[in-house]
Formats: structure tokens, sequence, C-alpha cells
């Protein structure tokens, strides 16, 4: 049943919960873009930076906008440590160990979370968790709005990272030839661990963005990985921009999909169209050729 | 967090204390062993706890009051079973439940699980009492073994479309269409299909069936389609995190049907809920398990559970009646031998209990006398409106004009 | 046959041979239900090293295979009334079929690494949204088989019926995984996975290979299911096609070392105990326990880079054994 007037709101939905998945997709592209790595921790990582904003605006009040202050760099530092102390030492740079230390690390912090932080599901109420913006006959909640700019800045600063500092410079000339950075001099697990790093932080603004519109429970991250990886392949691996028109793009064919198949069958749009993209265009919409 | 850690440390204390550590004054009876098996971690941990929580605060009240009387004052020892939110562990939990000698076993919440669980333990003889399980196959396959002391979903389905049909005439008839949201497992589907069959026997038209996936992120689509339909009243079947979902965003979207009434809806009756979202569920209506709020008994329970910090949920009730039911039959049996607690419980007509159902009677495994009760939001809490001889309060329905 | 070939075939031999005396010393049931669920992991396992292990392609949706075989056994039975044993067979076509649909789509566009892993999870996920929605596989409700003990039904009354059984699909993964090792087609699948283009260049179809491997694996992986439904007689589309299979098939193997014949035998045991003794240990905190495991599967990995196989294989070395003794063949 399509009624026309619900056309225009769904797009809107569609492009600002895409919006939301580009964002959590931003720290893992950069993961997978660079380390080549897929990281199973990615959604239980997510889970733990929304417990952080949980926490804060819990007991100390503070606005999840304002805990990206605290998120960013907290997370920018979990990752640096985790990659350097756990992932780079366990995996003795094998893909399939790399696989199962994420995978470990999963269970771990999913089941640390689920003792002490307990199984009830947690949201937060702000003044404007339920506020309405109506944009030409639509009306989208303020968080969904704020998350969609968050992710637009969030590329953009990465971006800028990138192309525009030395650090860029490194991560791009690793995640092209490994064994040529380190003869030039770049310290390869450094630069990994920053990389890391990175996208945990991009994670963490994920985090607040996405906490004011939605809940946590230890077992919330289930509920965006899959979703991120498809944004990440569909955009191409590595590539921000290809993120962000990725997430735009499922979040629509999500929303149109659930609007003409039914909201389960609908699921299955994405999948074929990550297929699709898989099969004709590996390296995704805005990749390099592999 | 810290409420969940006391919580804990609490337990471990008490399972500690009924683990037979010798008393002073005299020699303790061997105490009677008794599983209890939930999916305490993974997908399901949350209800599973809850029913975990319910059934432990059998366990002490059974223990603090003496024990089984008929054996000498014997303490219920529980053994802590986690089916990890899968069936196979389930099933092998039973096995190790089985060789440390329990009579009976709580659980197990889900009703995967459950199909798993009392197969395995249909082996061995082992009384299974089933808290939650509501897939009616679960008591129509011939196992001896199964006992459920609530309503299966066929029963509730019946009798909230009854119910509903109730309110309606009495406030003259303003509903005539409905929408149906549900999950798209085995809960939600069953539930949906047997209203989308009975609604239109009744004279009233379901406008749309819409299914949804676990988890669902976003409602806005549903909530706008519901919208355009019009609909007098919406009927979700949902687990918890998704139905709370669905209702911010009927209100975000400025959908207000005439009422917003479940059968099963996993936070339609939740004191947790509407603590937390009062002006998003408000007068919500559900029919599920409950408690008689008539027997002074329920509020001395409700007060218990919340002291030790637990959101008083129809988990924590449900688990927590079917232990003491147990308790009942250990008595009557006066053995721990699994016969004759089998034979007590068929036998068992226990009335002493918080549910509106009346004296217990087992046919085929299920408490006959099992029936659920609508409840409403009503300022800040759960309220019972219906059966009348029930009722706390009188239902508000329409709860809007729509 | 080499003289390897020969010690590695009585290894195996004696091995299933003393696993067939296995219960008759065990008293336990829980200890044989142990030994049956770790031994159907293991099952998983090696269908997954089949295609990983051997092949070099990292599978994230065996689920997928696996979903088929359960549903064709339940559907098969409730539909139309056949013999759960027949399913067995018809389940391990469809497996089959499965992989080989799968494969010749994602081989023929040369889909290696982590995009074969990520297209097998969507590959998967369709499956289970379709589940999902067909009244003929009961959508969402999933379906039930009847309860009707008997070993003509493939219901044991005693749990040695199904022991018996797993141990006959490992057998048969054992068999594979040693033809693997010691045929012309295992060659050519280890040199595609040690180097694709050499591979191609020394005359090997490349895309054969790699689609027998996955049909060959899909098949395998699908018998797992049949087992599973004729156990627990309950599936639907989450049980039968989520993550969690897929990714208990492959971590099985991984553990315990990929392309070996043991690799997820010794995988499969060691998980299962080390989940026993973590819930034994802190049974009254079962999250805690579940950390502890996923602790101890980061320190396995950190410590013995090559699986549990390559860790024995290193530990005879330095014994002083010959590398070839055991199962690290």
């Amino acid at each position: 049943m399509l009624e026309p007037q619900i056309l225009w709101p769904a797009l809107l939905n569609g492009l600002t919960m895409g919006a939301i998945y580009a964002l959590i997709a931003l720290g893992l592209t950069l993961v997978y873009g660079v380390l080549h790595i897929i990281n199973f921790a990615h959604g239980s990582l997510l889970m733990l930076g929304l417990y952080a904003v949980f926490f804060l605006f819990k007991f100390w009040k503070v606005d999840p906008y304002v805990a990206l202050l605290a998120l960013v760099p907290g997370m920018f530092a979990l990752g640096y440590a985790l990659q350097r102390l756990v992932i780079g030492r366990g995996s003795h740079g094998k893909d399939e160990n790399i696989l199962l230390v994420t995978l470990g690390l999963s269970i771990i912090i999913e089941n640390l979370a689920l003792h002490f932080f307990g199984s009830e599901t947690r949201q937060i109420e702000t003044a404007y968790s339920s506020a309405m913006v109506n944009i030409a006959g639509a009306s989208l909640t303020v968080p969904r709005v704020a998350a969609s700019a968050g992710a637009l800045t969030c590329c953009a600063i990465l971006w800028l990272i990138m192309a525009r500092t030395d650090l860029g410079r490194a991560i791009r000339a690793i995640a092209k030839e490994r064994q040529g950075a380190r003869l030039v001099g770049i310290d390869v697990e450094h630069i990994f661990a920053m990389s890391f790093g990175i996208g945990l932080a991009c994670l963490g603004a994920a985090a607040c963005f996405l906490l004011p519109a939605f809940y946590v429970s230890p077992q919330v991250g289930h509920t965006f990985v899959l979703v991120a990886f498809t944004v990440v392949v569909l955009g191409g691996m590595g590539s921000f921009v290809g993120s962000l028109v990725g997430g735009f793009a499922v979040g629509v064919v999500e929303s149109f999909g659930g609007l003409m198949l039914g909201e389960s069958l609908g699921q299955i749009g994405v999948f074929v169209i990550f297929i699709a993209v898989l099969l004709f265009r590996p390296s995704g919409l805005f990749g390099h050729k592999v | 967090m810290k409420q969940t850690r006391r919580i804990f440390i609490k337990h471990t204390a008490a399972a500690a204390g009924a683990m037979g550590f010798p008393l002073i004054g005299g020699a303790q009876p061997a105490p009677i062993k008794i599983g209890v098996l939930h999916p305490v971690t993974g997908a399901l941990a949350f209800p599973g706890q809850q029913c975990r929580e319910g059934t432990m605060l059998a366990i002490e009240e059974i223990n603090a009051r003496g024990g089984i009387k008929s054996m000498g004052g014997a303490k219920i020892q529980p053994v802590l079973g986690d089916a990890q939110s899968q069936p196979q562990v389930g099933a092998a939990e039973v096995e190790k439940m089985n060789e440390q000698g329990v009579t009976a076993i709580v659980g197990a919440y889900a009703s995967a699980i459950c199909l798993a669980h009392t197969q395995a333990a249909a082996k061995y003889n082992i009384p299974c009492i089933i808290d939650q399980g509501v897939a009616e196959q679960i008591v129509q396959r011939g196992l001896k073994n199964v006992f459920r002391f609530g309503p299966g979903y066929e029963k509730v389905v019946r009798a909230g479309i009854n119910y509903l049909h109730i309110m309606n005439t009495v406030a003259g008839r303003p509903i005539r269409s409905a929408v149906l949201v549900h999950e798209e497992s085995l809960f939600g589907t069953g539930t949906a299909q047997q209203i989308a069959r009975d609604l239109p026997a009744m004279g009233y038209e379901v406008l749309e069936t819409i299914k949804h996936a676990n988890p669902t992120r976003d409602f806005n689509n549903i909530a706008l389609r519901i919208k355009s339909r019009n609909p007098d009243v919406v009927i979700p079947s949902s687990y918890l995190n998704e139905y709370v979902l669905l209702l911010k965003t009927l209100k975000q979207q400025g959908v207000a049907p005439k009422a917003i009434y479940s059968i099963f809806g996993g936070g339609g009756s939740n004191p947790k809920v509407i603590k937390e979202n009062p002006g998003d569920v408000d007068l919500v209506l559900d029919c599920n398990h409950w408690y008689n709020p008539k027997n002074p008994k329920s509020r001395e329970v409700r007060a218990r559970a919340e002291k030790k910090g637990l959101f008083f949920t129809h988990e924590v009730l449900m688990a927590y009646t079917v232990t003491m039911m147990l308790g009942d039959a250990l008595e009557r049996a006066k053995s721990s031998r699994r016969e004759a607690v089998l034979d007590a419980l068929q036998a068992s007509t226990w009335s002493d209990h918080i549910m509106p159902y009346g004296p217990t009677k087992f046919v085929n495994g299920q408490n006959e006398g099992a029936q659920p009760l609508v409840t409403q939001y009503l300022k800040g809490d759960v309220k019972v409106v219906l059966p009348n001889n029930f009722a706390e309060a009188e239902a508000v329905f329409p709860a809007r004009k729509g | 046959m080499t003289p390897s070939a020969v010690r590695s075939l009585l290894f195996i031999v004696a091995f299933l041979a003393a696993m067939a005396l296995l219960p008759a010393f065990i008293r336990s049931e829980f200890w044989l239900t142990f030994l049956i669920l770790a031994l159907y992991t293991a099952s998983l396992g090696q269908a997954w090293n089949v295609l990983g292990g051997f092949g070099g392609q990292y599978s994230f949706g065996h689920a997928m295979f696996f979903g088929v075989g359960a549903y064709a056994a339940a559907v098969l039975q409730v539909r139309f009334g056949i013999n759960p044993w027949v399913t067995l067979g018809a389940a391990f076509v469809l497996g089959g079929a499965t992989g080989a649909m799968v494969g010749a789509l994602t081989f023929r566009y040369g889909l290696k690494g982590s995009y074969f892993a990520l297209v097998t999870l969507a590959f998967a996920e369709v499956f289970r949204v379709l589940a999902n929605t067909f009244e003929f596989t009961g959508a969402g409700v999933g379906m039930m088989i009847k309860l009707a003990p008997g070993a003509a039904n493939f219901q044991f009354v005693a749990k040695t019926g199904f022991y018996f059984t797993i141990l006959s699909i490992v057998a048969a993964g054992l068999m594979v995984a040693w033809w693997l090792k010691h045929s012309r087609f295992g060659a050519w699948l280890t040199a595609v996975r040690e180097n694709e283009d050499a591979a191609r260049a020394l005359g090997v179809d490349v895309f054969r290979v790699k689609l027998g491997a996955i049909t060959l694996s899909g098949a395998m992986m699908a018998t797992g299911g049949v087992f599973y439904v004729q156990m627990f007689q309950y599936i639907d589309p989450p049980l039968a096609f989520g993550a969690g299979i897929s990714v208990e098939a492959l971590l099985v193997a991984i553990v315990g070392g990929m392309g070996s014949i043991f690799g997820p035998l010794i995988g499969a045991f060691t998980l299962a105990l080390v989940n026993h003794t973590t819930t034994e240990l802190i049974g009254r905190a079962p999250a805690l326990s579940m950390a502890l495991y996923g602790l101890l599967l980061i320190v396995m990995v950190t410590f013995l880079p090559n699986g549990l196989i390559g860790g024995l294989a290193s530990l005879a070395r330095r014994l002083g054994l010959r590398q070839r003794s055991g199962g690290d063949e």
C-alpha cells in the first residue's frame, strides 16, 4: 500500500536514518580501509560508547552533545590502546586471527556490560528528545536532524585529516603499500593504532548523536553492525564520502523497501543491492579499484 | 548499575544460605534441589534475568518460612542454569541438572528453549514448570512432565479480543477498525494471525497487518502508514524495545488512535515503561499475564520485589508464582522423588497464589483456570481494568476522541 | 598412496575406533551430551574448513547452508511426510546446490578475501529474510517436527543413537579432509589458497576448484542442519540462518587450526571444554563466565597463532619429535 503523501516523509526518514548508519560506518571504513580487517567488535564498541553517554547524562547531567568532548578523545585513546596492546599483538598480522581477537573482544565487552550495567534497556529523556522539526510537511525529530548534521561534519573532518595532515598522508601510504611505508621510515604500528583510534573516535561521536534518538542495552551493537558493514562495502572500503552516500542509500532503500514489500521482507532490498554491488562493482560506489 | 550488582550479591548470599550450610540447632534435612533454567546471557538476557529473579524471590520466601514442612523443613536449593539464549544450550543444561539430582526444573522463558528443555527433561521424568513459554505446542506434544501454570497464547488472544469487544460495546461502539503491528517471530506472528482471523468475525475491520523485524531501528514509516489508514485502534504485539520505540514514534508523529490495545504487548504492562515514558504510553491497554490486585498478598510480594530493586514485570511475577506452586506440590508430595512431585503437580488444586486463576487444575499439562487480565497505564502505574471482579480502576475507553 | 597418507589414514581409523568405544565407558548422560554437541560443532567446523581452511575462502555466511539443510529436513517432514533419514540425503544435495549457486555467482566475479566473507554474510541474511516471509517455511513462527521417538524417525530414545549418527558425520568429514590432504583436487585447492595467480599459471582451473570446494562444504554443512533439527525439533529463521551458526563454524576451525584434518575437532572440543569450565568456575555470574571465555579466546590466539594444531606441532618439534607425529597432517 503506497500512498503518495508518505513518499516524501519516507524519503526524509530514510535519509536521516541513513546519516546515522553513515556515522557508525565512518569509523569502520577507516579501520577496514587501512588495516584491511573486519572488526567484529565494532558493534560492541558502539554499545560501550552509548553507555558512556548514558552514564554521563544520568550521573553528571552532561548533555549528549556536550559529551562529544569526552567521548571523542576517550574512544580515541581506547582505540589506540586496543590496537597497540591487544589486536596488534594477538593477531600476528593474520586476517583470521584478527577476526578471532575482535570476536573475543566483542564477547568480553558485551558480557562485562551485561554484568556491570545490567540487561535492561536504558534511554535518556532530554528536553529535545521528542521535539519535532517540520520540513515541507514531514515531521522529523530534532535528534535525527542533529545526527545528520553530525554525520556530514564528521565526514568533512575525516576528509580533512586524511587529505591535509601528515598523519593522513601516512595512513594513506600504509593503506596502499604497507612494506613500502615501513621502508621509508613510517612507524607502521603507531599509524595502525592511530587509525583504529580515529575510527573509534568517530564511533564515540556516533554514540553521542545516536543515544537521544534511540536506546542502549548490552545487545544494541547487533542492531547496527551488519548495516554498518553494508554501508562500508557499498560506499567502498576506506572512502568517507562513500560511507556517507552508502549510508544514505541504505537508509532510503530500507525505507522504501519497507513501504513496498512490508517492513519484514523489505530488509531484503538492502542485502540484494549489497550483493549486486559486490558482484559487479566490488570496489564499491566510491572505492578504488581492488 | 549499582542496583544490579547489589541484587547479584544478595542472591549469591541467599543461594549460599540455601546450600545447606549447617545451621545452629539440630540436623537439617537434605535440601531439595530445583533447577532454575533461563536465558540470562545473550539476546534474551533481560526477560531471562527477570524470570530468574522471580524464581529466587519464591525460593527465598519458602526457605525463610521454614522450608518444606512435610519434609522436616527441608530447604530448597536452587541449581542455576543459563541457556545462553540458545535452545541447545538449554537442553544441555538439563543434562547437567539431572546429574546434580534436581527434583524439578523451573523455566525457561522462551518458547523455543522450552520446547528443547522439556523434551530433554522428559527422558529423566523431571517435572518441568513452565513460567512463560506461551507457544501451544509446549503442552500439546504429549509430554507427561510439563506443567504450564499460565495461559497459552491462543487463550490470551481469545480473551483479549473478547475484552476489547466488551469495552467497546459498553462505550457505545466507538471502535470499528484496527491496524495490527507485530514482530516477525513465533510470538508476534502467531498472535497477530489469530487476531486477524477472529476480529472480523466480531464485526471489526482489520485495515492492515504490519510485520516488522527484530530489531527495528526506525518506526517512522510504520507510524505514517498507521496515520494514513486512520484506524480506531492500534494493536501491537512486539518485544519490549520495539514496543516502546513504536509508541514513542506514534506520539512524535501525532498518531492518536482512539485506543492502543495490545495483546501480549512486550511493554504494555511494565512498571518500568510507564515510569520512564509517561507521556508516550499513558492510557495504553494491555491484555497479558498479571496478578490479582484484590489479593492483599499481591501487594506484599510486589513490595518485596521492589525493595530488592526489581521492576515487578510479568516475567518476575509469573516465575515467582510457578515456583510457589512447585513449593505447594513439594509440600504435598512429602518427597523429593520426581514421580511423587509429578503426581502432586497433576493433583494440584493450589489456590493460595496471587494470580486471578482460582485453584489449579492441570489437564494435559495446561492449567485450565489460567487467564489474562486487561491492564491500563493509569496515573503512572499499571492498573487492572477488566474483568470487573479483578478491576482496580475503570478503564478510560476510548482513551482519546480520535 | 604415499606412506604419510597411509599413516594419517590409520590415525583417523584409530581415532574413530576409540571414539566408537567411548560411550561404553561413559556413565554420565551429561558428558555423553557434551560429546554429541562437541562432535556436532566439529562437523560444522569441518564443513567450513573444506572451503576456508583448505581453500582459503573465508565464509561468514555458512549458516545459509546449515539453514538450507535444517529447513529441508523440517519442510520435507512436516509438509510432505518424508522420513527424516531421507531428508538427510535431500539436505546434502540442496546444501551442495546452494553452495554451487553462491559459488558460481561470487567466484565468477572473482570475489576474494573480505569481499567474499561479506557477500556470504549477505546471502545468509537473504535466506533468513525469505524463510521469515513464506508460509511454506512456517515464516516467523518457524517449524516444529512431530515428537515421534524411534531410530526409524531419527529421534533416538537413547543418546547413543545421536552419538553414533554424529560420529558417522564427523567420520565422513575426516575422510573428506584426508582426501583433500592427499588428492590432486586437494593439492589444487591448497595451491589456490596459497597463490591464485601461481595456481592458474600451473594450469589449475581456479574457478572450478573453488566451486567444487564450496559445493562440498555446503553439502557437509547442510547435514549439520538436519542433525540439529532432529535433536532439538524446532527451527526458526534466526536459529537457522543467524550469524551465530556461521561464527561457531569458523571459530572452531580457526582455533583448532585451519587446513588440517583434526583442527575442527580439536577446536570444537577445546572450546566446549573452555565454555564448560568457565561456567563451572563462575556459574553464578554467567555473564562473567562468558567474558572469561572471550578472554581465553584472545589468549589462545595470541599464544597459538597457528591454531591449536600448530601449537601442538611446534611443541612436538621442541620436544624433538618428528613433525609428522599426531594429526597435524
